[in-house]
């Protein structure tokens, strides 16, 4: 006797502890068996282009810190250097410097908190996540040296940054920078030795390059599938063309080839550190001339930089105002979820979350 | 580009300054195939749509970059002139990133892409009132705020700047 099934369609989220926020999904299972998903979005959207066009650009700066919450010097990166190319502001060396610094601690932060909860959804309750978390909180410290800020760092203005690090910032990042690739390695030793791991993430969820290109996919999903791409290394923004730094690629394109980019961007991450740790020199963090009123002349600018997640980039339109007549953010989370559908139906039911999870989205950055 | 572009579609480029190209929106999607397969221009990938609302008229701008050849483009289509039903030939089936992007330019700016297969809100709810990044929507604090109190406002500005 044959049994008979039928498809039932489940709702998880958006109050969903696995979802990274609001997030909610329709998805119609066969047995075990995810045969459709539906992404619904907006549960956290919250009007921040709108809101950016009531605002001088200075103030924008404290916008595009709620968007991506867990890497915000990343999303001040990509505005202000959407803001320097609409003004024509010349940046100060030593603020460049800095804001490299913060953007790669950024970046490790940022990849620390997408490998922690990606091996909570594997059903590691606390343990790894607390590990991943540890480490962050010392980034965090570093941040609050740096700004006064943990998390909403508004660090970054157009010109530089606004203030310079203190004395014992240099100390702690040196302290912290002789850690930290011993604990990527006990991460990684922990985590990819796993064979409970590595059975639940190899060969689940894969994804072609072609597809990810042609959905648009960026940042470290797109290069777990091989295809060679990074902005800092392409485009070469601020000063990433004077450092060196290798983009690790693997061709498996599944969660565990993802997961293990992050792990290996994290030791480039620190190889550009100490980098622009050798390369700052002493001088203003940003120009006299900047005024806090900027007034970019009529016309448009784009400028996309590889964040954490993707390439995030920022259209921005002047008036000639104080504030952008029009602020679009081109958001790295929204788009790696285009194939989202691709990606869960034909997979069972427990890997769903884990999948979602190493495409590692910020529903902040979504729904914005 | 533009020139690159005139090459062998004519009548798609309407004009150009610097590094963008407005393209006819009747010519678009077809314009839109050829940039992604066309040897001299390979665009693989679609970085962002972006809606601007220019009261008189509204713009879509497409930012693309080919992989292969490392260089970008951006491509804008004006729609909407006189703010009457901005339509746009929708580019889903030749970038699916633009699924989502469309989505939310249709939710927010309220620009129709003729050809979208799921063209429903994305981050509003169904039944929402306007679009909220048009110039002409009135947000809440600006709606909250009465309408005399409003026009005091409005009356005393006149008074400063006469």
């Amino acid at each position: 006797m044959t049994l008979q099934t039928e498809p039932i369609s489940i709702n998880f989220g958006p109050q969903h502890p696995s979802t990274h926020g609001v997030f909610r999904m329709r998805v119609t299972f066969d047995g075990e068996l995810i045969v459709d998903v539906e992404p619904v979005f907006g549960y956290l959207h919250r009007g921040s282009e709108k809101l950016a066009e009531e605002r001088t650009y200075t103030q924008v700066v404290t916008l595009t810190d709620r968007m991506d919450y867990v890497a915000s010097m990343t999303n001040n990166q990509a505005y202000i250097l959407s803001v320097e190319k609409l003004a024509g502001i010349v940046p100060e060396p030593r603020g460049v410097w800095l804001r490299m610094i913060a953007a790669e601690l950024q970046r490790i932060a940022s990849h620390l908190v997408a490998t922690g909860f990606l091996i909570q959804d594997l059903g590691a309750l606390g343990t790894p996540l607390m590990y991943a978390m540890r480490e962050r909180e010392k980034i965090l410290d570093l941040f609050e040296m740096m700004c006064g800020a943990r998390i909403t760092n508004s660090y970054l203005r157009p010109g530089g940054v606004f203030a310079d690090a203190p004395d014992y910032f240099w100390q702690a990042l040196r302290q912290f920078m002789d850690d930290i690739p011993g604990q990527v390695d006990e991460m990684e030793e922990l985590l990819g030795s796993s064979e409970i791991i590595l059975q639940r993430t190899k060969s689940v969820a894969v994804l072609k390059p072609g597809d990810m290109v042609n959905a648009g996919i960026t940042g470290p999903m797109l290069r777990a599938g091989g295809v060679d791409w990074d902005l800092r290394h392409r485009n070469s923004y601020d000063y990433y063309d004077r450092v060196q730094f290798d983009r690790p690629l693997h061709h498996a394109s599944d969660n565990f080839a993802r997961y293990w980019v992050r792990i290996q961007e994290m030791r480039e991450s620190i190889k550009i550190v100490e980098q622009c740790i050798k390369a700052i020199e002493p001088g203003p963090v940003r120009p006299k001339s900047v005024p806090f009123l900027v007034r970019p002349p009529k016309g448009d600018s784009y400028v996309g930089i590889e964040c954490p997640k993707g390439e995030l980039g920022f259209y921005l339109v002047s008036d000639g105002g104080v504030s952008p007549y029009r602020c679009h953010v081109r958001a790295p989370s929204l788009m790696n979820l285009t194939l989202l559908k691709e990606m869960l139906v034909g997979t069972y039911m427990a890997d769903m979350f884990v999948s979602f999870g190493s495409t590692d989205i910020n529903m902040g950055e979504v729904d914005r | 580009m533009a020139v690159a572009i005139r090459a062998f579609a004519p009548g798609a480029v309407a004009s150009h300054y610097r590094d963008s190209v407005w393209v006819e929106p009747t010519e678009w999607l077809a314009l839109a195939t050829a940039l992604r397969d066309r040897r001299e221009f390979t665009f693989d990938l679609l970085n962002s749509i972006s809606a601007v609302d220019y009261i008189g008229y509204f713009e879509v701008v497409y930012h693309l970059t080919s992989l292969r050849q490392n260089r970008s483009a951006v491509v804008k289509v004006k729609c909407g002139e006189g703010r009457k039903d901005p339509i746009v030939p929708s580019v889903v089936s030749v970038w699916r990133t633009a699924d989502l992007q469309e989505r939310e330019a249709y939710d927010l700016m309220g620009i129709r892409f003729e050809g979208h297969p799921n063209l429903k809100r994305i981050m509003l709810w169904e039944g929402f009132p306007g679009h909220p990044l048009r110039k002409d929507f009135v947000t809440y604090d600006q709606s909250v705020v009465p309408l005399e109190a409003q026009q005091a406002v409005a009356e005393r500005k006149a008074q400063d700047g006469a």
